[in-house]
């Protein structure tokens, strides 16, 4: 039995095949990030390259003809004639890998935090867990706008807007990463107790090494859970960061940003600048939704 | 009991510490106080008085204390942007935000029970599966996207309210309202809105399934044995019964407030203190920013004080433990 059919055949897979939401969700998903994986492939138009533009062809309806260089576009063109479709493909695309570099770090550094919190307990568990639960009560946008605040301003001016990337990563990263680190506390304190943990101890093993190889893999399951339900916050989070003008820069827009500048044009009766990317925001934010409240369901041995 | 609300308060005012602490970091230690204060053509002698004046070169320890002494006194220092005392700004944001918070939060509560009881009492109707559903895609869509959609279909497309700003203000008990006007009134409606979508969902579906639990109990049972009438048994006996859960959710939920009305105001330009701050953001205006910080910080410890408090209250077993804060 080759690897792929073993996978068919397992339990997850099976419940996958009988929820047809998360197949729908994951069909969504899939073509959302092979299209950003491709955006340079797939895109009709490269709308970051100045030379290619045509300012005849703004303000282009969707399925309209642009005025300057006769070619149709299926999602209209923005103010400055830019293809809507292409900018949403090349947004989708950072959007998507702010929010995995960002579930990243807080995966990371969650798991780092709650399995030491869990393993060596006293003192150091009680700081961690207190830092958490301060974090908590404060809504994660706050967090990282503050973060954001404080990034700006140690950094000089002139490198700002290339650095706004890093800054929006580091700054979801950080407001993330507490519902990691109490989950794996959680189960660090039960498997720390288990044979295995203390004969590895026994046997003289550094704690680094128990931490990392012995209890790390028992610990990750639920990680899968949360990282999935993360990634949609993440998205989430971004965009409204971007939205709010904190984000990414209009030269390298992510969804967000996309989103801010379409709102300038609602009045002017350009809905198509606005409306198109919101909705492939909700279809992303969405779909990961979805994908992450199934594999709850199926991870959770108490619903079985 | 009163060792328990002591012992809270304790908790609390240490926290507080370390937001002022975090706050007066922010503000000592990023960017120079003196440059961004200080105007292009200022002179050596300028710069010195100023650094006296801020006691820039006391021991740090000491320069944390006053910081602290004169926030409790409502001094919060000068904004780097436009040169106002800081203190000033937040009057003049504070009760439009306060009033836009409450105006959302009470239309999230009437709306929320309401909802929340007719999709318990009608588990299994056609329209109660689909405001279930509805409140589905609520919860999914960002804050943004709610208030530029409800912008899009009311102000543009039909054009019935205005899509920024307060409106016309009157004077209600000595404070600028909004309340007052009809203009006003009609600017309150889609950023209230906007506001109180996701906690109202929240809301809704907490009252559902406390409603459908408490509806299978035993004395729900013999209230109709007993001939009640259905709003007798559904008001009077089950929601009374399922509120103590949701007054405390609703308590914990005000402080998300706070952050979604940083983005409502933006997507509206409501002059509040959450566009006070996110234009804070902007500029690197770090009094405000730290002052925001501290506003926040003392928020979200009443608020946590509170409700410890109240659950304490309502339930002697819980007052050693506290159950989980999140719904």
């Amino acid at each position: 039995m080759s690897a792929l059919a073993r996978v068919w055949q397992s339990d997850i897979a099976w419940s996958f095949r009988h929820a047809p939401v998360a197949m729908v969700a994951a069909l969504v998903f899939a073509v959302l990030v092979i299209a950003s994986l491709a955006a340079p492939l797939v895109a009709p138009h490269t709308p970051f390259e100045p030379g290619s533009l045509n300012l005849m062809d703004g303000f282009t309806p969707p399925m309209g003809e642009g005025m300057g260089s006769g070619s149709v576009f299926w999602l209209g063109t923005d103010d400055q004639g830019r293809d809507v479709f292409s900018t949403i493909l090349y947004g989708m695309r950072l959007s998507l890998m702010i929010g995995l570099a960002a579930v990243a770090l807080a995966a990371a550094l969650g798991v780092t935090l709650g399995l030491i919190a869990g393993y060596v307990g006293g003192w150091i568990d009680a700081l961690i867990m207190r830092v958490a639960d301060i974090q908590l009560t404060f809504p994660s946008i706050l967090v990282a706008l503050l973060i954001f605040g404080v990034a700006r301003g140690l950094l000089p001016p002139e490198s700002r807007e290339q650095m706004a990337i890093w800054v929006l990563i580091l700054s979801i990263g950080l407001s993330e990463w507490v519902q990691f680190a109490r989950t794996v506390r959680g189960s660090a304190m039960v498997e720390a107790k288990k044979d295995y943990v203390q004969a590895a101890r026994l046997v003289g093993r550094k704690p680094s090494a128990i931490l990392f190889h012995h209890l790390l893999p028992n610990v990750l399951g639920p990680v899968l859970v949360i990282a999935t339900i993360s990634l949609a916050l993440a998205i989430i989070a971004e965009a409204t960061l971007s939205f709010l003008g904190v984000g990414a820069p209009p030269t390298r827009p992510s969804l967000g940003t996309l989103i801010r500048i379409g709102q300038d044009f609602l009045f002017s009766g350009e809905w198509w600048i606005l409306l198109f990317p919101a909705l492939t925001l909700l279809a992303l934010a969405l779909s990961v939704n979805l994908l992450g409240d199934w594999l709850r369901d199926v991870m959770n041995p108490k619903l079985r | 009991m009163f060792a328990y609300v002591v012992r809270r308060a304790l908790q609390g005012v240490l926290v507080l510490f370390v937001i002022a602490f975090i706050a007066f970091s922010m503000f000592r230690f990023i960017g120079d106080p003196l440059e961004s204060m200080l105007p292009r053509e200022a002179t050596a002698a300028d710069r010195v008085e100023l650094r006296d004046r801020l006691g820039l070169d006391d021991p740090v320890p000491l320069q944390f204390v006053r910081f602290v002494g004169d926030a409790v006194q409502g001094e919060f220092g000068i904004s780097y942007r436009n040169g106002v005392p800081v203190a000033e700004m937040l009057a003049e944001r504070l009760p439009a935000t306060l009033e836009l918070a409450a105006v959302s939060a009470i239309f999230a509560a009437v709306l929320g029970i309401g909802l929340g009881v007719y999709t318990a009492i009608h588990r299994d109707g056609w329209l109660a599966n689909a405001i279930m559903s509805a409140s589905l895609i609520g919860v999914s869509l960002p804050t943004f996207l709610i208030g530029v959609l409800l912008i899009w279909l009311f102000a543009v497309e039909l054009g019935w309210l205005p899509s920024f700003g307060r409106g016309e203000t009157g004077e209600l008990f000595g404070w600028r309202s909004s309340l007052v006007t009809v203009s006003g009134l009609k600017s309150m409606i889609l950023p209230a809105l906007t506001l109180g979508l996701y906690q109202m969902t929240l809301v809704m579906r907490l009252v559902r399934a406390e409603m459908l639990e408490v509806l299978r109990t035993d004395y729900i049972r013999f209230a109709r044995a007993r001939g009640l009438s259905e709003r007798a048994v559904n008001f009077g006996h089950a929601l009374k019964n399922t509120l103590v859960p949701v007054i405390t959710i609703i308590g914990l939920q005000l402080g998300q407030i706070t952050a979604f009305a940083i983005v409502t105001e933006t997507v509206f330009q409501w002059p509040g203190v959450g566009l006070l701050f996110i234009n804070a953001v902007q500029f690197v205006d770090i009094p405000i920013m730290a002052t925001y910080l501290l506003l926040v910080g003392v928020l979200f410890v009443a608020i946590n004080l509170v409700v410890d408090v109240l659950y304490a209250v309502v339930d002697p077993r819980l007052r050693v433990e506290r159950v989980a804060a999140r719904a």
